[in-house]
């Protein structure tokens, strides 16, 4: 279609035609790399679908949040796909904003999509979204150095054995952190792993009566522990680092370890954008009292809303932009390394990818081992590893992640920043009707 | 021209002592308030001049240790300009910029000049009940101007981008007009009166013409505000009327490195009112110290 903006006027009447017979969809989605590279394949879609034209509307994750919760909630029609992740699925489907993705096609093949994904993209048993790309958490860790200390990594790390390689392999001087984790506040930043520890550490955001949790002993070990970990043995700085900021860290060989999304693997593991690529060991994320809940599952998905306009083109989109063949497509056409990855059972059986993502097995296992049904050593009544499942989350995660910021920049000890958070939390469970 | 005279200035105090202690205490101040000036002016701009730096860099460069020393590259805005057309952003930015203010103006003028020279006992009240109206958080009225876009059809047309950059401008662009038209001398206008012209022409030839470096420099602030207005460009448009803060807002990420591509999109951005400003300062200047120096 751009081709139309540099034709010559005699030639617009013809494509103006063509046109005028296409329906447009319009795609809203984030900017991160795997939908950078579904929007450069615009063109391999509109050839394959002639009558169908896509418009994009990229925007950062908050932002984009926010925009598509304004327009679905006030039934806007402004979007005919949405990017969405699995925190939104089930809020957004009880409320009947998103159409139910039932009778998919044959040739897309369901059941290839992994179990954990999908049962987190569903609501009353219905597909309510189709995954483009899953990640668990894992761990990251420098082979040279383990080696040179003398260090074996074991089938399964746990936070301490963590702590104490963390000691060993620290050196500031040299700009060489034991480990680097996120400290960003925010629900979805180190909230996301600080919830993975809690579980680990057999807390629970909300008791069957949800009542918080976060003034309990187990809460406060983790947090103690995640506090002193990253003072003693992290970054200057951590709690203004982010994904971003840890991958950079990491790619350019400062840290030990890191322990982050399965996402990052194949950008460490990429020669061009980090320097560690030939160092690279794997392992799943440490545990500490149980391995329930330590490592999170995320996926972001393609939703079609309710108030579309045109959700047959949508559907033949997103089914077009989640099967197997668009995997083949990115695989080929970028290299393997780059294909979404954590939806499809295929990829993973796939030799070109088992060759060329040695990682592979540590994220499938990492993806199909996250339940977001039973995510707590003692019972919780909500669903999902690293967040919960309810509207109020994001305020409370975020309110909370503050606070835990505050704690590891030395601002309040982790006492009171729990308390706080406790208090806090109970507040806002009151006001929105949880609580008596 | 400028370095030429601050060095003058800078070598006065070592001159001989010929000089009055007076005219070398105001050489003194002069020259504090050159230095205090410059080293503003450079505060100021210096985040402007590290964006553009980085647009030239490579994403791992970015990030890296600042540095100026690199190879200037242009990877970034060949990958900025393959994934979104700036073109289309660029147009909607100047259609609604200049369309709010064209229209601001419209509706301000008149506004202004019965507020100025028939005020009335409400006339002040009005005024600042107008400038409340600027101190709503926009994220407050966000969902009814939302649901009125989705009802009327706006949503995504510059035409509702223009109304509502309009209502935001209006409060701040009758103010200033306001005080524009109340600092000309009344007795002009009714010379203009006793030769007979009636209220338009009145405007229209002798009020206009006179406080024209204002009304330019009102013109020029209001365009600017809308330029540069992010929450309800972002939120009010999706794909057909985005103007280029929405182009800006595509190039930030959560996950993987994205600020060389993010400087490049921003550079882009500002490039054509930079431009636009650095043209029209002298108008800009003028319309901002009308009235002061008399």
């Amino acid at each position: 279609m751009k081709l139309s903006r540099v034709l010559p006027i005699a030639g617009l009447a013809a494509v103006g035609a063509t046109v005028a017979n296409a329906e447009t969809i319009t795609v809203a989605t984030v900017n991160n790399n795997d939908m950078v590279v579904m929007q450069s394949l615009t063109d391999a879609f509109e050839q394959s679908h002639p009558d169908i034209k896509l418009d994009w509307v990229v925007l950062e994750e908050n932002v984009l949040r926010q925009r598509l919760t304004t327009d679905i909630a006030t039934g806007g029609g402004q979007f005919d796909v949405m990017t969405i992740g699995t925190y939104e699925v089930p809020i957004w489907a009880e409320r009947s904003w998103l159409t139910p993705l039932d009778n998919l096609p044959e040739d897309y093949q369901v059941d290839d999509l992994l179990k954990s994904v999908r049962d987190g993209l569903s609501y009353d048993d219905t597909l309510q979204a189709l995954p483009f790309y899953a990640e668990s958490s894992m761990m990251y860790y420098r082979k040279d150095l383990f080696d040179e200390a003398g260090i074996t990594m074991p089938d399964q790390p746990t936070w301490e054995e963590v702590r104490e390689w963390a000691g060993k392999l620290h050196d500031a001087d040299q700009e060489q952190y034991g480990i680097c984790l996120r400290g960003k506040p925010g629900w979805g930043e180190n909230m996301a792993l600080v919830s993975t520890m809690v579980n680990s550490f057999g807390g629970r955001w909300f008791d069957m009566d949800w009542q918080p949790q976060i003034d309990s002993p187990a809460w406060q070990e983790a947090v103690s522990f995640y506090v002193d970990l990253l003072d003693n043995f992290g970054p200057p700085g951590a709690s203004s680092n982010g994904f971003n900021e840890n991958l950079a860290l990491f790619s350019r060989g400062n840290c030990a370890m890191w322990v982050d999304a399965t996402s990052a693997a194949g950008k460490l593991f990429d020669a061009d954008q980090s320097s560690v690529a030939d160092k690279l060991g794997f392992a799943p994320a440490p545990v500490a009292k149980t391995p329930k809940g330590s490592h999170w599952l995320w996926s972001w998905a393609l939703a079609i809303p309710a108030s579309s306009d045109s959700k047959d083109a949508a559907r033949q989109f997103i089914t077009w932009a989640t099967s197997k063949d668009y995997i083949s497509l990115v695989g080929e056409r970028e290299g393997w390394t780059s294909v979404p990855p954590g939806t499809r059972t295929s990829t993973y059986e796939n030799p070109n990818y088992q060759e060329s993502a040695p990682f592979a097995g540590f994220v499938l296992d990492a993806i199909q081992g996250a339940d977001p049904t039973d995510s707590t050593l003692e019972p919780s009544p909500y669903t999902g590893v690293q967040f919960v499942g309810i509207p109020e989350f994001q305020s409370i995660g975020t309110q909370v992640g503050q606070m835990v910021a505050a704690a590891l920049t030395g601002e309040t000890s982790v006492e009171q920043a729990l308390q706080s958070s406790q208090r806090a939390t109970e507040r806002t469970m009151k006001r929105a009707g949880y609580l008596d | 021209m400028t370095t030429a005279k601050n060095q003058t200035v800078a070598r006065a105090p070592a001159a001989p002592t010929t000089r009055s202690p007076l005219t070398s205490a105001l050489l003194n101040r002069r020259l504090w308030l050159g230095v205090l000036g410059w080293t503003l002016a450079l505060v100021i701009f210096f985040p402007i001049f590290w964006m553009i730096v980085t647009g030239f860099k490579t994403e791992a460069e970015a990030i890296a240790d600042p540095s100026l020393i690199f190879s200037p590259t242009l990877e970034n805005y060949a990958e900025v300009q393959s994934r979104a057309g700036y073109a289309k952003f660029a147009l909607n930015s100047v259609v609604v910029a200049f369309g709010s203010t064209l229209l601001a103006l419209l509706i301000a003028i008149p506004a202004a000049y019965s507020m100025a020279f028939l005020p009335t006992k409400r006339t002040k009240g009005t005024l600042l009940w107008m400038l409340s109206t600027k101190m709503l958080p926009p994220v407050g009225v966000l969902v009814p101007i939302y649901l009125l876009f989705r009802d009327t059809g706006l949503l995504d047309t510059r035409t509702g981008l223009v109304i509502v950059y309009t209502l935001m401008n209006l409060p701040i662009v009758v103010w200033m007009l306001y005080t524009f038209f109340k600092d000309m001398p009344k007795d002009i206008l009714e010379a203009g009166r006793m030769d007979g012209a009636g209220t338009l022409q009145e405007v229209i030839y002798l009020l206009l013409p006179l406080t024209l470096p204002g009304i330019a420099s009102t013109g020029l602030l209001a365009v600017i505000l809308s330029w540069n207005e992010a929450f309800w460009s972002l939120n009010l448009t999706s794909s057909q009327a985005a103007p280029l803060t929405a182009y800006i807002a595509s190039f930030s990420s959560p996950e993987g490195l994205f600020w060389a591509k993010l400087s490049a999109a921003s550079t882009m951005a500002i490039a054509p009112i930079l431009i636009f400003g650095w043209l029209t300062q002298k108008q800009m200047v003028r319309g901002l110290t009308f009235g002061a120096v008399k």
